[in-house]
């Protein structure tokens, strides 16, 4: 099995602060799991998925994902490679209030230069599956949480990525929307999704994931994988 | 306690004028602009009226100078015509005749008005005594005061002409007739004697009507007056409206174009300054609702939107009071020599009205969203930014994602529906840049036109004279109104010293035509000549041969093609009431011919009436100067040279003609018209930039889902530029029409300011192609403003722009 996502020796540091806010930290994630991460506020939960997104550049160490070296890259190239490799999902949903729900799942394809019709036709595959497609001339507005989170889970995998990140994909919604994407997730999971997991729910992570990384002070307190406390 | 009420609204307004230092900028560079093209066209509306107005109204100025014929109406019945209705007071009848002296140094002065009076008072034009005294006796003469100078002062000597046993005329004193009744006076009693010499004695009557503000009133009661006095009595009148036009027009041309650009300034400032406070407003309201959440009342927030208006807009309008006088001065310093020693500056009241408007203007604009500032709910401003936005524009991106286009472009498109009204105050700004592009194209092509024309003879590659140039008289002092004329630059009919030696000119013709590369050539001479009906004298060029390709711009008609015809300028058309077909009188030396006006020509050259016959019409006139256009492959310098060794000897010589310049009045003209557009354009610019800095700001969390979800920086870049793409087609679509429009508005304006209609290569200087690239000129003023925000979207940084709420 590969790894789609290797960090040796990854360090972040904020401004000139001389404690890093993560790292330095080494991992791997084979391609098919499902990671979550865990930890309180502060302890570089968000920061260690920014770089494995290539939202941000680490201060120290070599992020890969998919087998390419993403802190390198310029941001054409970065942007470029988000679009193909890599699905996100937000905790705020993060949709363009502007555009339909369907034209928000397609605009990462469209992105890519395909053309509007297969854009089209994989949006819409994914909102049978999602089971949102009533909803497909909506504008995000109008739906509730958890139909956003599923319009926001739909967008991320338009354009099949190899890793799907979610940042705390439950922490704006209701107990039972939160099951929903909870139960997508899993699902997601079990069709061999590899997931990157950023939340606080420990009830979700044991859910979705096969892997758990609790962090503390941005270094690892426990990786599930090797049962080992860091 | 600050200047903005209490301490802490003062730092309010100092923190907002600080944080958005973009806006801060574009409020000042539009108010400056606007300023500084309001007070130069205030100060030149001022110089081009005030001076005359004011002599013309001391003076009881002539609104009517007729000239009647005394053998066909007596002094009696011209003294009647004080009494028709409509003739408020009248002043006559003085004898008055052309006289030509000559001056101490011995050259001959150009031909003068000379009006027999027996003082400078009266109840119409009271002339202004300016130095010395009346003329109280036969051989004495007071001159216009536009004559003194250094060889012509009091108690100088003229001699009443060329003649042998001419009369001498004592100068005693210089007067100002406001009214241009006459450029010398002497006592009634001497006009007769000084006529003698062959010019007609006329006799003129000064009236003022209760109603003579337009051409059609002032026509009205000349056709009273001719119809009072018997057939063929009336010879000739002045209007007032002419000598007022000819005494404003130095500044006059140019009040058109600058109150035009001046106007596109204030309106572009009044959109920008509303557009920048709306926006300003818009995306504060959480800074606004904060503000209200710990205290501030909403007149302080009012107050406090206004100030940060104001703060940039006062230091605009005190660098636009700056550079407006700054660009004022070389035109008032062209208006200043006309009226020779009226002293000319921008008038103080321009210099405080104009600010203290825009100062009002700026505050008003920023008011009407300082005041939904102030009275926004607390609780609604701060909720702002955590709630789904509303529909608005919505259907644009459906509408736009169905374009076969790339998603960010389409996306960008529909971004302006988002923001209505901003996207207007854009579209308004490019719009207006876009006019302003195209007027001032128009208009610098017009003007360059206008130089083109001014010189036809500079058309000819060579130009042989019958004497050598620097023989030539020098030119007397300044023009006094349309009485008077100068000598020519061409031509020997203007005697100087009598040592002058002039070519015979048919020995120059003869030499040109048997020289090897000679293409085609004319003859030409000026002379003054006399026209019936006109007073004072006419500068003619009289033209021998085929003289089509120094040919002037024609307004209406054609060129002279033989004789028995006359071309003739606007102006001549206006002050003698005729038109295209008329006969005309004109007398040359001791020749008179009828000639027919077949052409109206576009004559630029001042005030004087310049009229163009043949000079077959006169026997005894003669070349002066040959222009001449060398066959294809030979050197003009070359011919000239060699034209130059044969008729040297006789006293002419050639010289090749270069390309006309452009006139120093025109080069000012041309150069204020591009510096204004540009402050024009650039702050079209600085709107547009206004609003995308806005906009980016608003949406810089959308761009950073964007960015997120694989949006490369081109493709943001693309997506922003292309938010203003469609308002920049649009507004060149709108500004070219209106530019257009407003060229074929202004320009006729110059035209009649300067006293002369224009010829179709003067107005008709847009090509399509032109129309075209100014068209498309909207977008390039749209996506100029718009990179540098587009840049910023570009660049930043996906991270942080996600944390942007």
């Amino acid at each position: 099995m590969h790894q789609v996502i290797e960090l040796k020796g990854v360090a972040k540091r904020y401004d000139s602060a001389d404690a890093p806010a993560l790292g330095p930290l080494t991992l791997s994630v084979a391609s098919g799991e499902a990671l979550a991460v865990t930890g309180p506020s502060g302890s570089g939960k968000s920061t260690l998925l920014n770089l494995v997104a290539g939202l941000d550049k680490p201060s120290d160490g070599a992020v890969s994902v998919a087998g390419r070296r993403i802190d390198q890259l310029s941001e054409r190239a970065l942007a470029e490679f988000r679009r193909e490799y890599i699905g996100m999902v937000f905790q705020f949903f993060n949709l363009l209030d502007d555009l339909t729900v369907i034209d928000n799942i397609q605009l990462p394809a469209q992105l890519t230069g395909i053309s509007r019709r297969r854009a089209a036709a994989r949006a819409g595959e994914l909102m049978e599956m999602l089971g949102i497609q009533k909803h497909a001339r909506a504008y995000p507005g109008r739906l509730s949480g958890g139909e956003r989170q599923r319009v926001a889970v739909a967008r991320a995998l338009v354009n099949w990525p190899a890793l799907l990140l979610a940042d705390e994909p439950t922490g704006a919604l209701d107990t039972a929307s939160g099951h929903d994407v909870r139960d997508l997730l899993t699902d997601l999971h079990r069709a061999g999704q590899t997931i990157v997991l950023v939340t606080h729910d420990l009830t979700l992570a044991e859910a979705c994931a096969s892997r758990t990384l609790h962090l503390v002070d941005g270094r690892v307190a426990l990786d599930s994988c090797t049962q080992a406390f860091g | 306690m600050s200047l903005f009420g209490t301490g802490a609204t003062g730092r309010v307004v100092r923190s907002g004028v600080g944080r958005r230092r973009v806006q801060t900028v574009v409020i000042a560079l539009a108010t400056m602009m606007a300023v500084a093209s309001a007070v130069v066209a205030g100060s030149l509306m001022v110089a081009a009226t005030a001076p005359f107005d004011h002599a013309f109204e001391k003076q009881q100025g002539a609104h009517l100078t007729a000239q009647f014929d005394p053998a066909k109406a007596s002094a009696a019945q011209l003294a009647e015509t004080g009494k028709l209705a409509g003739v408020t007071a009248s002043s006559g009848p003085y004898p008055s005749t052309a006289l030509r002296p000559v001056d101490p140094a011995g050259f001959r002065m150009p031909t003068l008005t000379l009006v027999g009076r027996s003082g400078p008072d009266g109840d119409v034009d009271r002339v202004d005594l300016k130095s010395g005294r009346w003329a109280q006796k036969p051989g004495e003469i007071v001159l216009a005061a536009s004559f003194e100078g250094p060889a012509i002062g009091i108690g100088a000597t003229l001699t009443a002409s060329d003649t042998a046993n001419a009369p001498t005329l004592s100068i005693v004193g210089f007067a100002v007739s406001a009214s241009k009744t006459g450029a010398a006076w002497v006592v009634p009693a001497q006009v007769d004697a000084l006529a003698s010499g062959g010019g007609p004695v006329t006799s003129q009557m000064l009236y003022r009507f209760d109603s003579a503000s337009t051409k059609e009133r002032i026509l009205a009661d000349r056709k009273r007056l001719a119809a009072a006095v018997g057939p063929g009595a009336l010879l000739g009148t002045q209007s007032w409206l002419d000598t007022k036009r000819v005494a404003d027009q130095g500044a006059a041309a140019t009040v058109p174009f600058v109150v035009a650009l001046g106007m596109l300034g204030i309106v572009m400032s009044v959109i920008i300054v509303s557009s920048v406070i709306s926006g300003a407003v818009g995306t504060g309201l959480r800074r606004i609702g904060i503000l209200k959440a710990i205290g501030f009342t909403p007149r302080e927030v009012v107050r406090a939107y206004v100030a940060q208006a104001l703060i940039p807009a006062g230091a605009g309008i005190a660098l636009g009071v700056v550079l407006g006088n700054l660009l004022a001065v070389p035109l008032l310093s062209d208006t200043e020599a006309v009226y020779g020693t009226v002293s000319l500056s921008v008038a103080w009241w321009v210099d405080v009205t104009v600010p203290a408007a825009a100062l009002v203007i700026v505050g008003l604009a920023a008011l009407i969203p300082a005041l939904r500032a102030g009275r926004l709910r607390t609780v609604e401003a701060i909720a702002v930014g955590r709630s789904p936005r509303t529909g608005r524009g919505q259907w644009a991106h459906r509408t736009m994602g169905l374009l076969p286009w790339p998603r960010p472009v389409t996306y960008g498109l529909a971004t302006p529906f988002t923001h209505p009204v901003r996207a207007l105050a854009m579209l308004l700004a490019v719009a207006f840049g876009t006019v302003a592009a195209t007027f001032a194209v128009g208009l610098t092509s017009s003007l360059t036109a206008i130089g083109t024309s001014q010189d036809p003879e500079s058309r000819a590659a060579v130009t042989v004279t019958t004497s050598k140039l620097n023989n030539v008289a020098p030119p007397p002092p300044p023009p006094a109104g349309g009485s008077v004329a100068g000598p020519s630059p061409v031509g020997g009919s203007v005697a100087g010293p009598s040592e002058l030696k002039v070519a015979d000119p048919a020995k120059v013709r003869s030499v040109i035509a048997s020289q090897a590369g000679t293409g085609s050539y004319y003859g030409k001479t000026q002379a003054e000549v006399a026209v019936t009906g006109t007073s004072g004298s006419v500068r003619a060029s009289l033209y021998e041969g085929d003289s089509r390709s120094g040919s002037h711009e024609m307004i209406s008609g054609h060129w002279i093609t033989g004789t028995g015809q006359v071309v003739v300028p606007t102006r001549f058309l206006e002050r003698t009431s005729t038109k295209i077909g008329d006969t005309v009188r004109m007398t040359y030396e001791k020749e008179t011919a009828n000639l027919r006006i077949v052409g109206e020509s576009f004559d630029t050259s001042g005030s004087e009436l310049e009229v163009h016959a043949d000079m077959a019409n006169f026997a005894s006139a003669e070349p002066g100067a040959f222009l001449v256009e060398v066959r294809s492959g030979v050197s003009a310098d070359a011919y000239a040279q060699k034209v130059t060794a044969v008729i040297q000897s006789l006293g002419g010589e050639a010289t090749t003609n270069a390309p006309s310049g452009q006139e120093g009045v025109i080069l000012i003209m041309s150069a204020m018209a591009v510096l204004l557009t540009l402050m024009l354009i650039c702050v079209a610019g600085l709107g547009v930039l206004n609003s995308v800095v806005l906009d980016t700001r608003e949406r810089i969390h959308d761009l950073g889902v964007c960015k997120a979800i694989g949006m490369s920086p081109r493709q943001t870049m693309s997506l922003v530029l292309s938010s203003v793409t469609a308002i920049g087609a649009l507004g060149g679509l709108i500004g070219v029409p209106v530019g257009y429009a407003l060229h074929s508005l202004v320009m006729p304006m110059m035209g009649r300011a300067i006293g002369t209609g224009l010829p179709s290569p003067v107005l008709d200087v847009y090509e399509p192609v032109h129309l075209l690239l100014l068209g498309l000129g909207g977008v390039v003023i749209a996506v100029l403003g718009a990179l540098i925000p587009a840049g910023w979207a570009a660049r930043a940084r996906t991270a942080t722009a996600l944390r942007t709420e």
